[in-house]
Parts: C-alpha cells; structure tokens; sequence
C-alpha cells in the first residue's frame, strides 16, 4: 500500500473532496427520516398545516442538497479513481521499458497484458468504491445506529441481536464461497486453455480427425465448471433472503414492542415509522460493506500483480559516468561465462573471442549450443556471469546503455514488425528518417524489390505483428530496419532463415563489400548463409569448438565437415 | 482481413431475435425457467404484501388496542416475510442454476461448432476475436442470465403490484408518487443515454488501449533492442490519457444515477410525508397508510435505478450474444462423401476404400496412396487465384518435393490434398478416386502432416505423441520416438515421457518440439505424409537425425515435401518448381540441373558470389 499511494497525489484533492461529499449525503439521507417523524408527531397532531409545509418542505430540500453532494462526491470518485488507475499504469508500462530481457523471460507476455489492462482497471474501479462505499456504508450505518438510539434507546436493542447475526452470517458464507469462487476461477481458466489450444491448433486438430477428442476433453472441464459454479452459486444466492428475513424480522420486532409502547404512550406513531426507515439503512449500509470487502479482495489481488511488476529489478547496473562513445566495432570476450539468472547451469563457458572492427563473422552450431547468448552479451541485453565483454575496447558495462544499443543493432530471432506503415516501422532505426535514407537501407536489405512494388509504397499498412507479409519479407524488414540505425555493429541472430537462397547470397555481398566497415555477425543454420565470412565460429554446447575460414574449418573441425556433408548435397559443382 | 482491433459492437442489431434465441435455450430446462419465475413473482408479492401490513399494523396502535387483532396483524407479516424468504431462495437459486445450465450449454455448442468450422473461417477471424466472443460475450450473458433476468421480472412485478396496493390504499397520495415516477424515469432516460454514450466510448478506449498493450508487450524485447522505451512511453501516456478520461466520465455517469436515483426517491419519501399528513389531518388517510407509503417510495424506486443500471450492460450482453450465435450459425465443414475407408479387402491385407456404385453395389479399391492433380485451379478468396491449371501426380511411396519462393502456393497444394479448402476447378484423384467423394475423416485418417509451426497440447510427452493414434501402446509411443530420434531428448526431461507440457511448451526448443511432432506423425501410420518446410527451424546437426529417421518414415509412405534447403530435396523422385501458382519446372534434381532453369539457378545462387 505504502508503494502504490503516493500516485494518488495528482488526484489528492479528488481523493479528499470525494469522502467528505459523501459524508454530507449521508447526514442529508439520515436527516430525512427524521423530518418525517417530526411531522407526523408534531404536524399531525397538532393538526399544524403550516408546520407540516415548513419541514415537508425542507426534506425535500435536504434531498435536494443531498443529491448534488452525491453526484459531485460521484465526479470526483471517477476522477480520482480512474486517475489514480491511469497514473499506476504509466508507472506499470515506464517499469516495463526499464525490463532487462532476464526480466522479460520471468513474466510472459499475457501476463503483462493482463496486469497492464484488466488488474489496473480493477485499481480504478476499487479505489472510486473505496472512497464512496467504504466511506458511505459504516457512516451511514453509524448515524442510523445514532438516530435509533436517541429516539428509543430500549427499541434499539433489537440491533444487538439483529447486526451481529448479519455480520455473522455474511462473514460464514463469504468465507465458505470463496474458496469455491476461487476454484471456479481455475476452471474457467482451464475451459479457456483448451479453446485457445484448439484456436491455436485447429489445423492439427482437423488433420488428424481429433474433433470428438478435443470435443470430449472440452466437455470434461465445461461440465466440472458447470458443477463448481453451481455449488459456489447455491452459497451465494442464500444471503439475499437470509438477509431479508433479518431485515423483516427486525421490523417485525420493532413493531411489536415498539407498538406495545405506542399504546402505552412511551413512543410516538411517527417514531415508529422513522425508526423503521433506519433499520433499512443499517442493513444496507452492512450488506454494502460486505460487497466492497469482495471488491477489496479483488483489487488487492491486482495490487499485488502490479507490484510484482514494480518490484522487479532490472539486473543490469548503469555507472556513476558513463561512457557516451564507442568508438569502433571491435568485439572482445574476455573469459566470459554465463548463466540465465533462472538456470542453475552455465550456457556459456570460458568464451575468449576477438573481433576486429569490420570483420564479418558467421556462426554455426546445433540448437543449444548457445549461439544467441553469446552474441546477445555484446549489447548487454543480458548481464555477463563472470568476465567482461568489451565493444570498441571498452567493457560494455562501462557504457551508457542506450549508446551502447544505438551503436550495436541487433535482429533478433524471434521478431516483430508494429502495425502501422513501413516508413513508420523504418523510423524505430532512425527517428524522422527521410525516405531515401529509408529506401537506402531497404535496398541494402533486399527489401525494396517487393516494398517498391505496392502502389503506397513506404506508406503500405504493415499489420499487427506483420502478419500480411510473408516470413521472408519480414526477415528482410527486420535486417532494413536495424540497419536504419547505422550501426558500427549488426547482428542477425538467424535472421535470414525463411529468406531463400538467391536472395540471401545477395544480402551476403551488401554485408561484405558495401557494409564493409561495419562489424557484422551473422548466427545462420545453412553453411552458404555465412560460407563467405572472414571468419566462421562454431559452437558447441556453450563452448567456441573451433573457428576459421570455411576451407581451415573443413580441415580441422568434425562438426563443421559435418554440418557441410549434411548441406552440401544440394549444391553442385563442390 | 483480421479486424481483432476494430471497435466492438455494443448494440444488438436485433435484440428481439436474439432474446428469442436465448429463450430457447430455456426449453432444456423448463422447470426451472417456469419454477424460478414463479417463485420470484411470488416473493416480489410477498415483499409487497409485508410492506402493506405495516398499515393496520401501525393504525391499530390505539389507546384501546384490539390486541388480538393486533397479533394477527403481525402473525400475517411474519408469514409474508417467511414466504419472502422461501420463495427468493428456490427462485434466486432457479435462475442461477438455469443460468448456468444455459450458458453451459451455449459454451458446448460454441466450441463443438468451432472444432467443425472450415479452415477458411479462421484466416477471416483473428485467434483474438474469437477468443473474446468465447470469453468476455460469455462471461457478460452469464452475469445478465444469473441478474437481469431476475432483476427485470423482480422490478415488473414490484411496480405493478405496488401500484395496486397503493391505489388500494389512497388514490391521491398515489397521484404524487406517479407524479415523482415521472420524473425520475426523465431523470433516467437522461442520465442513460449519456451515459451509454460514454460507455462506448470507454469500451472503444479500452479496446485500443489492449491492442496496444499487446502489440508492445509481444515486441518488447526489440523495443529494448532499439532503444525505443521513451517514445514508446511517449505514445503510451497519450493513450493513457485518453482512457482516463474515457473512464472518468464513463463512470461518473454510471456511478450518477445511485445518488440522483436515491435523493429523488427521498425527495418522494419527504412529499409523500407532506401531503400524507394534509390528508391526514383533512381525515382522509391514516398514519398507518403514511407508513406503508414511506416504505413503498423506497421500494418502487429501487426496481427502477436497478434497471436503469443495467440496461448498458444488458444490451452489451445481448451484442455479445449475437455474436455468440453468429459463431454457432456459421455453417460447418461440409463432408458428403460416400466412399468411406474399410478394413474388409476381400482376402487381400491392408485396407479399402468402398466406393459405392449407382446400382446399389460397391467397388473395394486398395488404399495405395496414388495421388493425382488434374487441372487443379484455387483461390483462398471468391476470385483470386493462388494455385493455376496444377497437374501432378504421385505413385504409392514416392517422394515429391515443391520448391519455390514463399506465396508460390506450395503450401496451399499439400492443403487441398487434406481438402482443408475446397478447389475452384479441376479434380484432385486419391487412389484414382476423386477426393471429393470420400469421406474427411477418412480421407484425413491416412495423412499426417508436420507443419513448421508446431502445435503441441497440453498433456504429458507421450499424450502429445499418441495424439496421431490414440490408441497407440506406450511401446509404440517410444518407436515413434525413435524413429523421430526424439527419445533421446525426451530421455533426459525431467520426467521422460511423462514430463508435463504447459500449453505453448515453451520449456521446449523449437528443434525438441519439431522432433515430437514428427513423432507423433510417425504413430498415426500414414499413407501418406506431408513435411511443410518441416525442417526449416531445426539447425542441421538436429536436422541430420532428423532425416533419417524421416527417411526410415518415408518409407513405402507417399511424401510431400516442402522445403527451403534444396539439401532436403535432392534425392525426391520429383522437384516441382512453382512460380506464381503454377508449376514452372519439374523432373528430378539431375533433370532440373540440366535444364539450367529456375531450380538451377536457386541451387546455384551462393556460387556465384564467389
């Protein structure tokens, strides 16, 4: 709570004006109750018309003051809820940005969506109620008690045995109800796995005949749904006539003593009745309270979400000063070892590596040999376990991190285009770039012979994820837009993959004769995709096994002759 | 085509019909429709009625009380208010249960519908989409069904009744109440449509604000990448803001109506009071009259703030429903074929296709697994065309292979062969049968397909394995694995066979969970197998044991393969080269070489750079 509070301050003065607002409702709806008992016992009997004018009217101008208290004290829950929410999700996203990718890897993306929209949302909702509910319904409850109290004191005993019997009640079927609702939550969660799984997975599903498979795999979950809710529900739907019959019940008991008394003409008729109104708002204001502590424990879930995310820190350490240069493309591993901040074991081993300034290197390996980790250290997307990694002879750590990755582009494997246009997709590399620079570095990523052929051109709609552009022309975006930074470092981490043959051994030239001062590192699965680099490393489980020229390679590295055997079969003329 | 970011509908277009169609889901459960509704009109009369005894209750309060009437009075309140108690019970808990029976099976018929759909159908529907409708719409009927249908019998029944005891009791001082109803439901109107107003546009809001969460969230990793954080947190706090203003004033309005709708009714309570005692003291009504008044103003008014809260969500419910039942009416994969697959050969082994013939008698054809395409022609779209006049054809246990860049329609052939899409002209011939006549699920039952997107389930290894047969042993299981080379990785999971997948397995590599799909491939025993670029994500030391066990896999087995590297293609039977949805070249790899055409020049390509 302490964390979360101070970004209420923007909205402070809603926040205090909203309860305040509501208090005063609540004197003008107890207020009224009151009136009316006057005028019964007074005005009638007294048979006094212009007194019955006189506090009729002023009820009704008391309800009248009420409501626009209300509705300013509903303004102003909006505002402060809703802005407090809005101010906790900028902080939510701005902790976000700040994520290492060790970070990332520890929440997934759903799970940040959910607490970036629905867990914020539920924030709004429950901080509004708590400044109106929760300040309403004990207030209203309070003052009722007050009045009845003052007007019989006797009759108002009824409340010692009516108010704790509600509480009791309400207390037993909530705290039996929500481990059932809390299991409900679970089935609908797994009712909901299944339909996404089949989303996700129709076409398997559908080639191998497993309709009435998944059908009755659905129907398992959807009926044990069904049972739970129904046992969650049967406890729920108890308290609305159970809390009646208390509500009635007490009238009932006010009606007979309380009337006995009126016979005895120990308590007035109009009394009686205002008494009656009070006993309705004391049993609300309980039944209210029992409602915003369900929603409290719906928004102190979210909270905790949300802190989870805020709670998090970014492994990665900025220095005192850093350094704002790089001065070159140079690359040196320095004994580095490394292991995920999740994993027990090293995935990376005593790695020793120097780069020069301009070099192209490829490099190659099974899956799992490490190949992404290692070339990921170089724009400290993750932080080296033991011994440094340095870019332009300075260690990495030492830099301004957004230098550092203004300099070192990096295409990632698994990667994203954003809807909107290619020309605003380019611009992630270069912020205003103009068009000829954009179409530059779309040619230098054999990009601009399909990006040239739509009628829009660079203004051609991209959409969510790139999805209208097929793997090959995604990759091609991708390796465009990082070159858009002018970097003194590129890495493609498998970038050329689904891109086919001809138009990789073209990509292969632009990096090694006009990209020619830029340091470049290629990770690539096929040998033609890096045959021609300066230099090739192969790596194998963690380790540098060998590295060379592809002839020197073929010469003394098992894994490579391998790798080429198995490849080489396609190509003629070896 | 996807339009999982477009504005969400939140009216019904037609609300009556599909109120109607809700109310047929009903008939399932007619005793609790009729039970519940009875019982809660039953409860509303009894809370009507308990209010009402409060008038000669409070009026026999006289100096020469008739006490025993007196304790009549309140014997007849205490069994209106145990009949409040029972009949809100068994009806709350009629609605509930027919609710949750009702949207229970809603939710059945939904994804039994979803699992038949075409395949066309979901390159129309974004995965989002569909999802929401099965989520959000759902959960929003479910919460109408429980409340509003309850609420708005409730508040029918409360008014109308109350209106008749209230006329009953003093026709004038009723005149004031309808003449304050009035007002209220102006102030209702009033404030509601303002209020819906806002509401969608809260709801538009929210919508853009997910979509873009999601689309950052996913991207995240090149945000960093491109040190792009500020001005994504410039782009966000725009939002941001708007949707806090979209919420404050959706919700101020929401929230309104509890404090205009309650005052008013004090402001009723205070004129009942008023004129109450004028005719009070003219005679001509009772104090007990006044009290029974007081507690009627509190109760007509609830019913009405109820239902005016709910309305939005209601018509919100309603849209969703609409689109609940636009799912179900979607019209299911078509199968009418005849010729179905039999064990039964008339002495030969293996198995027959039964092919029924206009007298009444049938031919058994062997199931060898010849595939042939004759003229085919296809378009995803009414009009376009991917695939142009396609002939090819493929002998039992051949392998064929399509190369070709990426939207050349290689994938698109080896998904009409499943007849996951229909094709426009030609005819696609299975064991010299035309594949439109025989049956899917047989047609389907011979073929195994390993796409490069793998989709694995949740389940433990060998579920996921035993999904190409199900009753395969776990002796066949493990084979399979060994044929996919995939045992060894499955070996050293923590719990080898029975390791439990999440839903995305994402504590696979790409490479294990390629392995176990061909495993699973390799159990369901095909005739004929498809690799979409099956290989294509698997680095080529994996890829090696991969194709050989694939190798062993393809064998006696007719194979369709598509594939980047031209290494995986060299030894097939036949190279089909396609450009633009047409088969440019074809002939085995020596052909083609010689040819020096398309296919040479692709293998080629990396040569010349030297």
């Amino acid at each position: 709570m302490r964390q979360i509070v101070p970004y209420m301050k923007k909205y402070l003065p809603y926040a205090i004006l909203t309860p305040i607002f509501m208090i005063l409702e609540v004197l003008a709806d107890i207020a009224i109750p009151y009136l009316m008992s006057r005028i019964v016992d007074v005005g009638i009997e007294s048979r006094d018309v212009a007194y019955v004018v006189k506090v009729g009217s002023l009820m009704i101008v008391v309800a009248f003051i009420g409501m626009i208290f209300g509705i300013i004290s509903a303004y102003f829950g909006a505002k402060a809820g809703y802005g407090f929410a809005s101010e906790v999700r900028l902080e939510t996203f701005k902790k976000v940005q700040g994520f290492s990718f060790a970070n990332l890897d520890k929440f997934s993306v759903a799970s940040l969506i959910t607490r970036l929209t629905n867990d914020c949302n539920t924030l709004g909702q429950v901080t509004m109620m708590s400044l109106r509910m929760a300040v309403r319904a004990p207030f209203m409850m309070v003052f009722a008690l007050i009045m009845s109290f003052t007007i019989n004191s006797s009759l108002a005993a009824v409340f010692m045995v009516s108010l704790p019997l509600t509480a009791l009640i309400i207390v037993v079927v909530l705290t039996k109800a929500r481990p059932l609702f809390m299991e409900m939550q679970t089935r609908v969660d797994k009712v909901n796995a299944v339909i996404r799984e089949n989303l996700a997975g129709i076409g398997v599903v559908k080639s191998f005949n497993r309709q009435d498979y998944e059908e009755a795999k659905f129907k398992k979950r959807n009926d044990s749904l069904m049972n739970t809710a129904l046992k969650a529900i049967s406890m729920i739907v108890f308290v609305m006539p159970i809390l009646n019959l208390i509500i009635y019940g007490t009238i009932i008991a006010v009606l007979w003593y309380g009337g006995q008394q009126v016979v005895a003409g120990s308590m007035l008729k109009g009394e009686l009745i205002s008494f009656i109104t009070y006993i309705t708002q004391v049993m609300i204001s309980l039944m209210m309270i029992s409602m915003f502590f369900m929603q409290l424990l719906r928004g102190i879930a979210s909270k905790d979400r949300i802190l989870e995310v805020w709670n998090t820190e970014s492994e990665i350490r900025v220095v005192d000063e850093p350094i704002k240069e790089v001065v070159d493309g140079s690359i040196r591993f320095d004994n580095v070892s490394f292991r995920y901040p999740i994993s027990k074991e090293y995935t990376l081993r005593n790695i020793n590596l120097d780069i020069n300034s301009g070099e192209t290197i490829g490099i190659i390996g099974s899956t799992g040999s490490s190949k992404s980790t290692l070339v990921q250290l170089i724009p400290r997307l993750y932080e080296v376990t033991e011994g440094r990694v340095l870019v332009g002879g300075v260690d990495v750590r030492d830099y301004d991190i957004k230098t550092l990755r203004d300099e070192v582009a990096f295409v990632l494997q698994k990667n994203t285009l954003f809807s909107g246009t290619i020309r605003e997709n380019m611009q992630w590399g270069m912020e205003d770039a103009s068009d000829d620079e954009i179409i530059k570095a779309l040619k230098q990523a054999q990009a601009w012979e399909f990006v040239s052929k739509y009628k829009d051109g660079l203004d051609h709609v991209v959409e969510q994820g790139g999805s209208n552009f097929s793997g090959g022309q995604r990759q091609r975006l991708t390796i465009a837009r990082a070159l858009m930074k002018e970097p003194k470092i590129i890495i493609l981490d498998d970038s050329t993959s689904a891109v086919d043959m001809a138009t990789d051994a073209r990509l292969q030239k632009v990096f090694k004769e006009e990209l020619a001062d830029i340091t470049s590192i290629i990770i690539a699965q096929r040998i033609s995709s890096i045959q021609y680099a300066d230099r090739i490393i192969v790596m194998h489980e963690g380790e540098i096994e060998s590295s060379g020229s592809h002839d020197r390679l073929l010469e003394i590295s098992p894994i490579y002759r391998e790798i080429y055997e198995s490849q080489k079969k396609g190509v003629i003329g070896e | 085509m996807k339009n999982g970011r477009g504005k969400l509908q939140l009216k019904p277009r037609n609300p009556k019909e599909t109120l109607l169609r809700l109310f047929g889901y009903f008939k399932f459960n007619k005793f609790l429709f009729f039970g519940g509704i009875l019982f809660i009109i039953l409860s509303s009369l009894s809370q009507i009625a308990a209010n009402g005894m409060l008038s000669p209750i409070i009026d026999s309060l006289v100096e020469d009380q008739d006490k025993g009437l007196f304790i009549k009075y309140i014997l007849i309140m205490v069994a209106m208010v145990l009949s409040i108690g029972v009949s809100q019970y068994i009806g709350n808990l009629s609605m509930a249960r027919l609710a949750q029976r009702t949207i229970h099976r809603i939710r059945e018929d939904m994804f039994s519908v979803m699992e038949r759909l075409p395949l066309a159908y979901f390159d129309r529907h974004s995965h989002g989409e569909l999802m929401s409708t099965f989520t959000n719409d759902v959960d929003m009927l479910n919460q109408s069904l429980e409340q509003s249908v309850a609420q708005v019998i409730i508040s029918v029944v409360t008014v109308l009744g109350t209106f008749i005891m209230m006329i009953y009791i003093s026709p004038l001082l009723t005149l004031v109440v309808v003449f304050m109803l009035v007002v209220m439901l102006f102030a209702t109107r009033f404030v509601g449509k303002r209020s819906a107003k806002y509401f969608r546009n809260q709801q538009g809001q929210l919508a853009d604000m997910n979509g873009y969460v999601e689309e950052m969230m996913t991207g995240q990793k090149v945000v960093k990448v491109f040190n792009y954080e500020e001005r994504a947190i410039d782009d966000f706090t725009d939002r941001n803001e708007e949707l806090r203003k979209a919420s404050t004033n959706a919700s101020t309005f929401g929230v309104m109506l509890m404090p205009l709708m309650g005052n008013l009714s004090y402001i009723l309570y205070g004129l009942v009071a008023m004129f109450g005692a004028f005719l009070v003291i003219q005679g001509r009504v009772s104090i007990g009259n006044i009290a029974a008044f007081l507690q009627f103003t509190r109760s007509i008014s609830r019913p009405i703030t109820m239902v005016s809260n709910q309305l939005n969500t209601l018509l919100a419910a309603l849209a969703g429903a609409e689109r609940i039942f636009n799912i179900i009416d979607e019209e299911e994969e078509t199968d009418e074929g005849d010729v179905e697959l039999v064990e039964d050969c008339t002495g030969k082994r293996g198995l027959c296709w039964r092919v029924p013939k206009d007298d009444g008698d049938y031919d058994l054809v062997p199931l060898r697994g010849h595939i042939a395409f004759e003229n085919v022609d296809f378009g995803y779209l009414p009009g376009q065309r991917i695939l142009k006049n396609v002939s090819l054809y493929a002998k039992p246990g051949q392998k064929i292979a399509f190369v070709g860049s990426t939207g050349a329609g290689k994938t698109t052939i080896t998904n009409l062969i499943n007849r996951f899409y229909e094709i426009n002209e030609g005819t696609i011939y299975y064991d010299g049968i035309d594949i439109r006549r025989i049956r899917k699920h047989d047609l389907r039952s011979t073929m195994s397909i390993v796409l490069q997107d793998v989709h694995l389930f949740e389940g433990t290894v060998a579920d996921n394995i035993r999904y190409g047969r199900l009753d395969a042993t776990d002796e066949e299981v493990k084979e399979a694995a060994k044929l996919a080379n995939a045992h060894y990785f499955i070996k050293h999971l923590p719990d080898g066979y029975d390791t439990y997948l999440e839903a995305d397995a994402e504590n696979l590599s790409q490479g294990e969970r390629q392995l176990l799909s061909i495993a699973r491939a390799a159990v369901a025993n095909p005739t004929i197998l498809i690799l979409d670029e099956a290989t294509s994500s698997v680095d080529t030391r994996t890829e090696k044991l991969i194709s050989e066990g694939m190798n062993k896999l393809m064998e006696g087995r007719t194979t369709f393969v598509i594939a980047h590297r031209l290494s995986t293609v060299r030894d097939a039977d036949a190279i089909m080269v396609l450009e633009q949805g047409e088969i440019i070249e074809r002939g085995d790899h020596d052909d083609l070489m010689e040819q020096k055409g398309r296919y040479y020049a692709l293998n080629t390509g990396a040569i010349e750079l030297k």
